[in-house]
C-alpha cells in the first residue's frame, strides 16, 4: 500500500443509530429513480414518456373511479402486505401469503354458501372468521413444522401456494361451478347479505376500513401488548428471548397463525366486497406483492398502508395501459425497481459516506470489524426450535 | 540470522477495546512458537494482522528483516502467511479439493483430479489424511481442521498460524496435529500456535511467547520453562487484597448439583459428573480456562441447556426438569457471559430490557397490555440505584459502554430479589472502576445471603471475591480449594489438568 500522495476516496462509516430521515428520504428517492428509470427505457423503445406517465396516473388518480380502483386494489395488498410484516417482525419470511389469501377465500366462500340467507350482520363476520380460520390453517403447516422440526418456513410456505391456488380452481370448476357460468371457473354468486356494504355511493367497499382497523390493531398489539413485546424480544434476539423463559416455539406458531388469518382476512374481502363470488385467479399475485410492500414498509404495520396505497395504484395504472393498448409490463418493472432502489439504498441508512484521503491507517474499517461481525451474526435471522 | 518474522510495537484499537498494546514479536524459520494467553489477551489479534486480516493502528511487520504491509489476507497468502481460523471459514457444500482450491485458483479452468492429486498427496505426506472429494459437511471438525491446514500448505505457507487448534479436537486428533506440526518446522516452516492450556504449549513448542493485556509479557524456551513459571506469567503476580469472610459453613445449602452430565452445542459431552455447592451467603468461584465446560454448566442451571444426567436443586426444590421461566420466577438470577447476545437486546432501550424477565409479572402488566408507567419507574430507579450511566432510558442500550451494559444487566437480574445469582465473567471487558463496582454489587448480594456461582478466568477476581474456588477442567471438577489458602499457581496448575494433594480442603 502506497502512503504517498492518497487520493481522496470515499469511506463507508457505519452509522450507530441508523438515519430515519434518510431511511424515509430513501425510499421517496427509490420511486423516483424507478420513474427516471422506466422514462429512460421508453425513449429507448421510442414511446413517448410523457403519454405513458400521463396514462397511468389518470387511470389510478385522475377520476373518482380511478381512485376507487386504486383503493380497491391496496386493501388486499394491506392484507397480505400486514400478514408478512408482522412474520417478519420474528425473523419469519412468510412467502405464503398469496395461498393463505385463496384459503380465505374459500372459507369466506364455504360459510356464504353453507348459510346464504343469514342477515349480514350475522353473515359477514362468520366469513371473516372463515377467512381467517383458512389462512390461518394454510400457515400453521409451515408454522408447526418450523417450530417443532426447526424446518425453514420460506420452502413450505411457498409451496403451499400452489396447493392453495389448485384448490380454488378445483372447487369452482366442480362442487362450487355455477351452472350459468357456462363453463367459465366461477362460483354462484353470493347473496346479497354476503357482500361487503359500500362506503357511501363509491365502489370502495366496508373491507378499506377493517383494513385500517387490521393494520392499527396491528401496531398496538406490537408497540404495547407483553405479547407483542415477546414477538419483538424473539425477532430481535432469539438467545436472549429463550434465556427470558419465553417459548420461542409457541410464538412461532402463533405468529404464523396471525399471519395467514391476515392474509385470509384479505380474501374474505376480495370475494366479497369486489367480486361477489368465488372465481379462479381471485388473486393477480397479492400474496408475493405483499412482501415487497411488507419490506419497503420496513415491516413496520402502519406503513404497510401508504405502500399498498402505491402499488395499488401501480396495479390500476397497469390496467389503464393495457386498455389503451400499451404494455403493462412496465408496471411489473416499476414495482420491482423501486424494491431494488430502496434496498440498494439501504446502505445509506446503514452507513455514512465519508470523503477523506485514503489509506490513513488510523481510519475506521470500512468492513465491519471482528466484534461487530459477530454481533451481526448472532443477530441474523435464526430461531432455534425449542 | 534474520528472523523469519518480527512484529514491533503493534497497536490495535476495535471500537471501545484496545487488542494489542505496543506488542512485540519474534519468529525464527523452523520453530514451533506458542502464543499463550489467556482469552482477550490479544493472541489472535496480533496474529490476524500478520496474516493481513487486519491492519494495525500502529506498529511495523518484517519479514525476513524487511517491512511489509499487507493490504488484504490475499497479500500475506501471497507472502506464505496461512493462518487456520478457529471457526474453519470453509464453503460447506463444496468438496475438499474445491476448498481446498478456492482462492488460489490460477487458471479459469482448474483440473480436478490434478488437484485431488495434490491434496491428497500433501495429506498422505503430513498426515491430514483426508478424502478430497467428500464435502465439508460431512466431516467432523477435526477433519476440517486438516482442510484449513491443507488449504494453507497447497498455498506454499511457510508460516503457517493456527488459532486454539486443539479446541476441536479429541486427544488422540491433538497428538496427531502435533507430530505434523512438529514435521512441519522440521522442514523449516515457522507454525504459530495460539493457546491458552499449558499442557499442549509444554508438549509441542520450541519457543513460547506470553501475552497478557494485549502486551508480549515474555518470550522463553521450553526447555527453560515449566508450567508453573507459564502460569504465573499468563495469569499475572499481584494478589489483591481479600474481603473479609464470614464463615458460611453453618448457612443452609442453596444450590446443590448432582451427577450432572450435559453435552455441548457439537454434540460432545462437556460436563462430566460435576457435583457442587453453594451455601447461602457464599461466593463459590469457578475457575478454569474457558471451554471447559463453564459456560454450558451456567446454561443447565438457567435451565436453556438440558442435562443428560445429575440433578439441580434450589433451596431444596429440585429444578432438573423445571423451566427457564419457572427457575427465574423461584429466585434464580443469572448474568450470562455474553451479554449483548444472550442477557440483553441490544437493539432495545433500557426500560424493555429492565422487562425482560418481568413482562408476565402482574405489577407490570394492565391486562394483555405492558404497564409501561411502571416499567419506566422501575428502570428510572435501578438506573439510579445502579449509576448506570445512558444518554435516555429510551435509548438501545448497544449505544452504553460495556460497564454501564453490564451494570443494567446486574440491575435486573438483582431487582427480582434473587435467592441465587449466577455471574459468569461479570467484568471481562470492563475497566478498572466498572470491575470494581460489579465486584461491590457482588459483595452486596453475598452480605444479604444471596448464593452466588462465580465464574472467572481472572484469578485475581476469584481470589478476592470467591469463599472457595472450583477449578475445572475439560468438564471435570479438578477439585475445590478454600478462598483462604487458595495458591495462585495450584489453582494454575490444576486448570491446566494437573491434579494436586490439596483437592477437597472443604
Amino acid at each position: 500500500m502506497s502512503r504517498a500522495s492518497a487520493p481522496i476516496r470515499p469511506r463507508l462509516v457505519k452509522r450507530l443509530v441508523p438515519s430515519r430521515s434518510m431511511r424515509i428520504g430513501v425510499r421517496a428517492g427509490a420511486v423516483v429513480c424507478a420513474f427516471i428509470l422506466a422514462a429512460i427505457f421508453l425513449l429507448l423503445t421510442g414511446r413517448s414518456v410523457g403519454t405513458i406517465f400521463g396514462a397511468m396516473w389518470d387511470g389510478s388518480f385522475g377520476s373518482p373511479y380511478g381512485q376507487a380502483q386504486t383503493i380497491l386494489a391496496a386493501i388486499p395488498l394491506i392484507f397480505t402486505g400486514l400478514a408478512v410484516a408482522i412474520a417478519f417482525r420474528m425473523r419469519l419470511w412468510n412467502i405464503g401469503a398469496e395461498g393463505q389469501f385463496y384459503l380465505g377465500a374459500f372459507g369466506a366462500t364455504a360459510v356464504a354458501y353453507a348459510i346464504p340467507t343469514a342477515p349480514a350482520f350475522i353473515l359477514l363476520p362468520l366469513m371473516i372468521l372463515g377467512g381467517m380460520v383458512g389462512g390461518g390453517a394454510w400457515a400453521f403447516v409451515p408454522g408447526i413444522l418450523r417450530a417443532r422440526l426447526g424446518v425453514n418456513e420460506i420452502v413450505p410456505s411457498l409451496l403451499l401456494n400452489y396447493v392453495g391456488i389448485l384448490l380454488v380452481d378445483y372447487m369452482v370448476h366442480g362442487p362450487w361451478s355455477d351452472p350459468q357460468s357456462f363453463g367459465f371457473p366461477l362460483g354462484k354468486p353470493f347473496s346479497d347479505s354476503a357482500t361487503l356494504p359500500t362506503l357511501g355511493d363509491t365502489a370502495v367497499h366496508a373491507g378499506a376500513i377493517v383494513a385500517i382497523l387490521a393494520a392499527l390493531a396491528i401496531s398496538l398489539v406490537l408497540s404495547r401488548t407483553v405479547w407483542g413485546y415477546r414477538v419483538r424480544v424473539i425477532g430481535e434476539n432469539a438467545r436472549a428471548a429463550n434465556y427470558a423463559g419465553f417459548s420461542i416455539a409457541r410464538n412461532v406458531v402463533a405468529i404464523m397463525l396471525l399471519s395467514g388469518a391476515l392474509a385470509g382476512v384479505g380474501g374474505m374481502v376480495e370475494v366479497s366486497g369486489v367480486v361477489h363470488k368465488i372465481q379462479a385467479n381471485i388473486s393477480p399475485g397479492f400474496g408475493y406483492t405483499g412482501i415487497i410492500v411488507a419490506t419497503l414498509a420496513r415491516f413496520s404495520p402502519l406503513a404497510v398502508v401508504p405502500i399498498a396505497l402505491l402499488f395499488g395504484a401501480l396495479i390500476v395504472a397497469g390496467n389503464e395501459l393495457q386498455t389503451v393498448g400499451l404494455p403493462s409490463d412496465i408496471v411489473l418493472m416499476l414495482q420491482a425497481v423501486i424494491l431494488l432502489f430502496a434496498l440498494a439504498g439501504e446502505l445509506f441508512v446503514q452507513y455514512r459516506v465519508q470523503w477523506r484521503p485514503g489509506s490513513s491507517s488510523s481510519a475506521a474499517p470500512a468492513i465491519p470489524s471482528e466484534p461487530e461481525r459477530q454481533a451481526a451474526a448472532s443477530a441474523s435471522p435464526s430461531i432455534e426450535a425449542g | 540470522m534474520i528472523p523469519v518474522v518480527e512484529l514491533r510495537g503493534i497497536v490495535k484499537r476495535f471500537p471501545g477495546v484496545v487488542a494489542n498494546h505496543n506488542a512485540d514479536l519474534v519468529l525464527e524459520n523452523g520453530e514451533v512458537h506458542a502464543l499463550l494467553g489467556e482469552n482477550g489477551a490479544g493472541k489472535t489479534t496480533l496474529m490476524s494482522i500478520l496474516a493481513g486480516i487486519y491492519r494495525p493502528d500502529a506498529g511495523t511487520i518484517l519479514l525476513d528483516g524487511g517491512p511489509v504491509s499487507f493490504r488484504t489476507p490475499g497479500h500475506a497468502i501471497e507472502a506464505g502467511i496461512g493462518m487456520v481460523h478457529q471457526h474453519f471459514r470453509l464453503v460447506q457444500p463444496f468438496t475438499v479439493a474445491e476448498n481446498v482450491l478456492l482462492g488460489a485458483e490460477r487458471r479459469f479452468a482448474a483440473s480436478r483430479s490434478s488437484t485431488d492429486q495434490r491434496v491428497s498427496e500433501l495429506g498422505e505426506s503430513y498426515g491430514l489424511k483426508v478424502d478430497p472429494s467428500a464435502r465439508v459437511w460431512q466431516l467432523s471438525a477435526g477433519e476440517q481442521q486438516r482442510v484449513g491446514i491443507l488449504k494453507a500448505l497447497f498455498r506454499e505457507a511457510r508460516i503457517l498460524i493456527l488459532d486454539e487448534p486443539t479446541a476441536v479436537l479429541t486427544p488422540q486428533e491433538a497428538t496427531r496435529l502435533f507430530e505434523t506440526l512438529r514435521k512441519m518446522a522440521e522442514e523449516g516452516r515457522t507454525v504459530v500456535f495460539i493457546s491458552h492450556k499449558l499442557d499442549e504449549v509444554m508438549a509441542v513448542a520450541d519457543r513460547i511467547s506470553v501475552l497478557r493485556g494485549g502486551e508480549k509479557i515474555a518470550s522463553v524456551t521450553r526447555s527453560e520453562t515449566d508450567k508453573r513459571a507459564l502460569a504465573r506469567l499468563m495469569v499475572g503476580h499481584d494478589v489483591s487484597s481479600k474481603t473479609q469472610r464470614a464463615d458460611s459453613s453453618a448457612a443452609g445449602v442453596c444450590l446443590e448439583v448432582r451427577g450432572l452430565d450435559a453435552l455441548g452445542d457439537r454434540g460432545l459431552q462437556v460436563l462430566h459428573g460435576i457435583d457442587l455447592e453453594v451455601r447461602r451467603g457464599e461466593v463459590l468461584g469457578v475457575a478454569g480456562v474457558s471451554g471447559n465446560g463453564q459456560r454450558e454448566l451456567t446454561e443447565v442451571i438457567a435451565g436453556i441447556r438440558r442435562p443428560s444426567a445429575g440433578t439441580v436443586e434450589m433451596e431444596g426444590v429440585d429444578l432438573t426438569d423445571v423451566s427457564p421461566a419457572q427457575r427465574i420466577r423461584s429466585g434464580l438470577a443469572y448474568v450470562p457471559e455474553d451479554r449483548l447476545g444472550m442477557g440483553l437486546v441490544g437493539s432495545m432501550d433500557c426500560v424493555s430490557n429492565v422487562m425482560l424477565k418481568l413482562s408476565g409479572d402482574r405489577r407490570f402488566t394492565r391486562g394483555p397490555f405492558v404497564n409501561s408507567g411502571a416499567a419506566e419507574k422501575l428502570t428510572h430507579r435501578l438506573v439510579d440505584a445502579f449509576d448506570v450511566k445512558t444518554p435516555s432510558i429510551n435509548a438501545p442500550v448497544r449505544l452504553m459502554s460495556g460497564g454501564n451494559i453490564q451494570k443494567l444487566l446486574l440491575a435486573r437480574e438483582l431487582s427480582s430479589e434473587p435467592k441465587l445469582l449466577v455471574a459468569s465473567q461479570p467484568t471481562a471487558g470492563l475497566d478498572v472502576a466498572a470491575a470494581q463496582a460489579v465486584h461491590d454489587i457482588i459483595l452486596e448480594e453475598r452480605a444479604k445471603g444471596v448464593g452466588i456461582l462465580l465464574i472467572s478466568e481472572d484469578l485475581d477476581e476469584l481470589l478476592s471475591l470467591s469463599d472457595r474456588i472450583l477449578v475445572m477442567y475439560e468438564g471435570n471438577v479438578m477439585g475445590t480449594i478454600d478462598g483462604d489458602d487458595a495458591g495462585r499457581e495450584k489453582i494454575g496448575l490444576m486448570m491446566a489438568g494437573t491434579h494436586t494433594d490439596m483437592e477437597a480442603a472443604s
